[in-house]
């Protein structure tokens, strides 16, 4: 972000940024600043695609992409980014083409690949401004300790179903005094399990519209210097009341990252710190196949499903409903002297299902089904509705 | 009568209620309020210990507890008391 005034434009681009140059407040100044800046987007989907779009149509000169995803229709609800002919193709080559359309006075570099431990730093020190829009905790901490450890500015958006939360971490104010970060709000993850997954817990497709655009604002602010930006503060809103609330955060003496005594010199495993790899007792599967056969035979067997109602009514395979929150107060419909197969969208909720109905009651003929009712699809009814 | 506002994701702890009313005087007494009336809400607020769970803010006004009295925190009859879990997007 220096050497700014060697920055010039071309006569398209002062046209491009005319809105921008004649702000006051802005000027020719914050327009050279954003095109002399670096800034990597992590996650191109919901928060991603608003913050992209935005960031290249404003003219940062270099935007770095990192995601290691393809675009899937279910995506389309809310990654603007992406048209239909995009589906399974690679996201950042996908956004690449859209930004490039948009924006040819601007250079895009892409990171096809996770973000790990072993890659961030290496990824992560040629920038100056991080903008994080990813979808889980593990990266949101690895993001967040590579920028620490890095000394780069990280603009932090979130979102879950109705909510968003945005921030900006780890920048210096014009005393040179660092700003808390996300370890300061949230010293620790919440163990898996007990915030539902993303299939459970879903979006409004529109929220992070307005949550990645707040982050672009961030991120602009960030390198212009133009305005107040969130460092110090932690910005909340709730799309169902439309309240907004901004909370004032401060750094903690016992952050482990930076705080008196840190304990954190370097990236960790971020699964096992938030507990993703913890060791799972394994439970009993059935494959959609074996499942197919038990039918063909006649063998008697019972299946549960246990997504939600409006899942079930978008397509389902004649189970019998119990979901996930209720399988507990419905353990006494669930039979004990036959073979259950308990299935959901994937596999992951019918198998804390069978879990919480061992450990309580003690039953041992429950079969989860394996990739559930999408692998059913697949492999034995293709002509039913996936999404 | 202080307001506590319920984030969405514990809403369904609450009847899906947004806002609730608590007589309490203090943070601690709010906490324990809330998980009477509603005991699932218990296991999302504390821990094992009883202690407020580290990926859970509360707010008093504008201010964070953990920069206020903790626990102890007074809480007035126009005070706004809002709870903040952490969320990491979930759109994958």
């Amino acid at each position: 972000m220096s050497n700014n005034n060697s920055v010039t434009f071309s006569k398209e681009e002062l046209a491009r940024y005319n809105r921008h140059i004649i702000i006051p407040e802005f000027g020719l100044e914050a327009q050279q600043k954003l095109k002399a800046a670096k800034v990597l987007i992590v996650g191109s989907g919901g928060l991603g695609s608003p913050a992209l779009l935005y960031l290249a149509a404003a003219g940062v000169g270099t935007i770095g992409i990192v995601d290691f995803d393809v675009v899937d229709d279910s995506n389309l609800q809310r990654q603007v980014l992406f048209g239909v002919e995009a589906i399974g193709k690679p996201k950042v080559e996908e956004a690449k083409k859209r930004l490039e359309a948009l924006n040819p006075h601007i250079k895009i570099i892409l990171h096809n690949t996770q973000l790990t431990s072993q890659n961030a730093l290496e990824i992560l020190k040629d920038y100056d401004v991080v903008a994080d829009g990813t979808d889980n905790f593990p990266t949101r901490y690895l993001v967040n300790d590579a920028t620490v450890l890095l000394g780069i500015p990280n603009v932090f958006a979130s979102i879950f179903q109705f909510e968003g939360q945005v921030s900006v971490f780890n920048q210096r104010n014009e005393k040179g005094e660092l700003g808390p970060n996300y370890r300061d709000l949230y010293p620790t993850p919440p163990p898996p399990g007990l915030v539902p997954s993303c299939a459970e817990g879903g979006v409004l497709g529109v929220l992070p519209g307005i949550i990645g655009s707040l982050q672009a604002l961030e991120t602009i602010k960030v390198i212009t210097g133009v305005g107040d930006t969130l460092n110090g503060r932690f910005y909340h809103f709730d799309a169902l009341t439309f309240e907004s609330r901004t909370f004032n955060i401060s750094r903690r003496d016992d952050n482990p990252i930076n705080g008196k005594n840190p304990t954190i010199t370097a990236l960790i495993d971020y699964e096992q710190f938030c507990g993703v790899k913890a060791v799972e007792k394994p439970i009993k599967e059935i494959t959609p196949e074996e499942l197919y056969n038990l039918q063909v035979k006649g063998e008697a067997y019972q299946i549960i499903d246990v997504r939600e109602q409006s899942e079930y009514d978008i397509v389902n395979i004649g189970a019998e409903l119990i979901p996930l929150s209720t399988v507990s107060a419905n353990a006494d419909r669930i039979s004990r002297d036959q073979k259950v197969i308990v299935h959901c969208k994937m596999g992951g909720r019918s198998a804390k299902a069978i879990r919480e109905l061992e450990e309580k009651f003690g039953f041992d003929n429950l079969y989860n089904l394996k990739g559930g009712i999408l692998a059913w699809i697949d492999q034995v009814q293709p002509e039913l509705t996936k999404y | 009568m202080a307001t506590v506002i319920i984030p969405t994701p514990l809403r369904k702890f609450t009847n899906n209620t947004a806002r609730l009313e608590v007589t309490a005087d203090t943070i601690d007494k709010t906490v324990n309020e809330l998980t009477l009336n509603f005991p699932d809400l218990k296991k999302h607020l504390l821990d094992e210990q009883g202690q407020i769970r580290s990926f859970v803010n509360i707010f008093v006004g504008n201010d964070d507890i953990r920069n206020l009295q903790q626990g102890q925190t007074a809480v007035k009859a126009d005070t706004v008391i809002s709870i903040v879990p952490a969320i990491a997007g979930g759109v994958a």
